[in-house]
């Protein structure tokens, strides 16, 4: 453990938590949840947080705290589908348009110009306005927009990294182009993709639980901390708990992700850890 | 000059981008739309109605230019479920929108930039670390979860101020709070990062050595050079302010853009949908050109070649 740096320990640390107290909960969840979160229970509806169960019941009688373990499923493969689909495509065009230049990168660049002229979650809510709520149309509608902060990064570091000599010495050698863009420009982009992997899972959890709060995302009654929270509005007097809790989880775990971000950041560049 | 003229010339691929996504927003619903909108069961006429209202009966690229130059004109369209043109129900709307983007704007500020100068000026101290943890916990924190927590403490339990719909000074303070606190956060760490970077330079230390007081040094040298990158930050948070509007107007039952776009998309009323989408979309276009003029006007060394 001394042996690591400072801002190592930090991730490591952060991977850890945000692993033990989100990931581990969300894999387990079958054998976790003490109930099943589908279940009514209307005789215990809004029954305040007891040894039975600790978080308290919702509206519908449903146990909290196996709704939360199961909603941490949802955001969990909501989070990491999405950033799989915007990194994996974002990554791509970067290196395409960065590699290339010419009309290839303008068009690329521009595309992503007119996607970013969409605030923040607008396209995503056009979308599943369009495609319809479900899990599978927030990834989608999530990705559409997500790729864009992924394809600027890359292309960003593609240009600064295709003049290095290295890559010189490499094209000299006679490396083919998918060869020099593969072998020797990709791998130099994978520290700040996982920097910006980080940030990005945190904002998918966020944009996910937004769409579910306007109950355009999960389908009505999946256990998802959006619509947790939006069934808590209608109870928010009688009983607060039902909006605490879900809210919580999300704060928690967006926070979590921001910071492993921060921390990886320092970590992996050494410019920003002397800054 | 050049500067300007590019940058201005740059928003028109931009707005074209938009107006067809816009567009094509409609033919991405799977199937029918007409079938979304009204039903399958609905009856043959009726549904020949729709069709040439909205357009469908035409070939593709008609459609697409007829729309783009009804969109020119100012022509968004007819909802059909409140039978009315939805230029003039987004007009209506807007200025509730404005009101709420103002106040969370002041907000933001009003917290963003006291705190982002104490916690520079006393960089490492206590009050930067307070500082520090508003701005990770303001990011992290949802304001659908921000605003119905603001309404149990200070509407329903303390009783100091009123919730739902629109009002005096007062009904804005707590919709305001709730959509401003994730810019002020940004903003408070910004304004921190830039002012003990700003405070740094060799020409402060020259301000200092000329025996000017602390305050002019802070307020006249540091405080203009440390705001460039802030106002940067602000516009593009417009857009943050713009999408968190729709949530916000939701949790306060606000009557702005924001619940019109989500009645719009609850009634399937695509028009109208697509009419809000279009004009946020344009709005946030236009504040980033805004943004990036300002920005040239602050910064001369953006201005040139």
């Amino acid at each position: 453990m001394s042996a690591l740096s400072r801002p190592a320990r930090r991730v490591l640390v952060l991977t850890v938590l945000l692993g033990v107290c989100f990931c581990v909960p969300a894999l387990l969840a079958p054998w976790l949840a003490p109930e099943d979160p589908m279940a009514l229970d209307l005789m215990g509806s809004l029954t305040p947080p007891s040894w039975t169960h600790p978080l308290g019941q919702d509206e519908q009688g449903g146990d909290i705290l196996s709704r939360l373990i199961y909603g941490a499923r949802i955001s969990l493969v909501v989070g990491l589908a999405t950033v799989a689909v915007s990194a994996s495509m974002g990554t791509a065009v970067g290196l395409l348009a960065g590699y290339a230049g010419g009309w290839t990168e303008q068009l690329a660049m521009r595309g992503v110009d007119v996607l970013l002229a969409f605030p923040g979650l607008l396209l995503a809510i056009g979308l599943v306005a369009v495609l319809g709520p479900g899990l599978g149309n927030v990834v989608i509608a999530l990705s559409v927009l997500g790729w864009t902060g992924f394809a600027r990064l890359v292309r960003g570091q593609v240009l600064t990294v295709k003049g290095l000599d290295y890559v010189q010495a490499a094209t000299s050698l006679g490396a083919g182009h998918l060869r020099l863009m593969l072998r020797h420009i990709l791998p130099n982009m994978m520290a700040p993709v996982l920097v910006q992997a980080s940030f990005a899972i945190a904002g998918a959890i966020l944009s996910e639980a937004s769409l579910s709060f306007l109950g355009l995302g999960a389908p009505p009654g999946t256990p998802s901390w959006g619509a947790m929270l939006a069934d808590g509005r209608n109870v928010l007097v009688e009983a607060p708990y039902v909006s605490i809790f879900p809210g919580l989880a999300i704060m928690l775990v967006v926070l979590g992700f921001n910071l492993l971000g921060d921390a990886l950041a320092d970590w992996l560049d050494p410019r920003r850890r002397d800054a | 000059m050049t500067y300007l003229v590019q940058r201005v010339l740059w928003t028109v691929p931009i707005l074209l981008g938009v107006l067809t996504l816009v567009f094509f927003l409609l033919h991405l619903i799977p199937g029918d739309p007409v079938d979304m909108m009204l039903g399958e069961q609905a009856l043959p006429a009726d549904r020949a109605q729709m069709h040439a209202a909205l357009g469908l009966d035409q070939p593709l690229g008609a459609q697409y230019l007829g729309y783009l130059e009804r969109t020119v004109r100012g022509d968004l369209g007819q909802s059909f479920r409140q039978h009315r043109p939805v230029a003039a129900l987004i007009a209506e709307r807007m200025p509730a929108t404005a009101e709420l983007m103002l106040g969370a704007m002041v907000v933001a500020l009003g917290v963003a930039l006291p705190l982002g100068l104490l916690a520079a000026l006393h960089h490492g101290r206590w009050v930067d670390q307070v500082a520090s943890v508003f701005a990770v916990l303001g990011v992290a924190t949802p304001n659908f979860w921000l605003g119905p927590l603001l309404i149990l403490a200070f509407a329903i339990k303390l009783d100091w101020l009123p919730v739902n719909e629109m009002g005096g000074l007062n009904h804005l303070v707590l919709p305001s709070i709730t959509l401003g606190t994730a810019m002020a956060a940004l903003l408070s760490r910004m304004m921190r990062t830039a002012l003990v970077e700003v405070l740094g330079e060799d020409y402060i230390r020259t301000a200092r050595a000329k025996g000017l007081r602390e305050h002019s040094v802070i307020l006249v040298h540091a405080l203009r050079n440390a705001l460039i990158p802030v106002v940067t930050v602000i516009g593009l948070q417009v857009g943050a302010l713009l999408s968190g509007a729709i949530i916000t107007e939701s949790i306060f039952d606000w009557p702005g853009l924001g619940t019109l776009l989500l009645g719009g998309i609850y009634g399937r009323d695509y028009p109208l949908v697509q009419g809000c989408i279009l004009v946020i979309a344009l709005t946030y276009v236009f504040v980033n050109l805004a943004t990036d003029l300002a920005y040239g006007w602050i910064d001369p060394r953006i201005r040139r070649p």
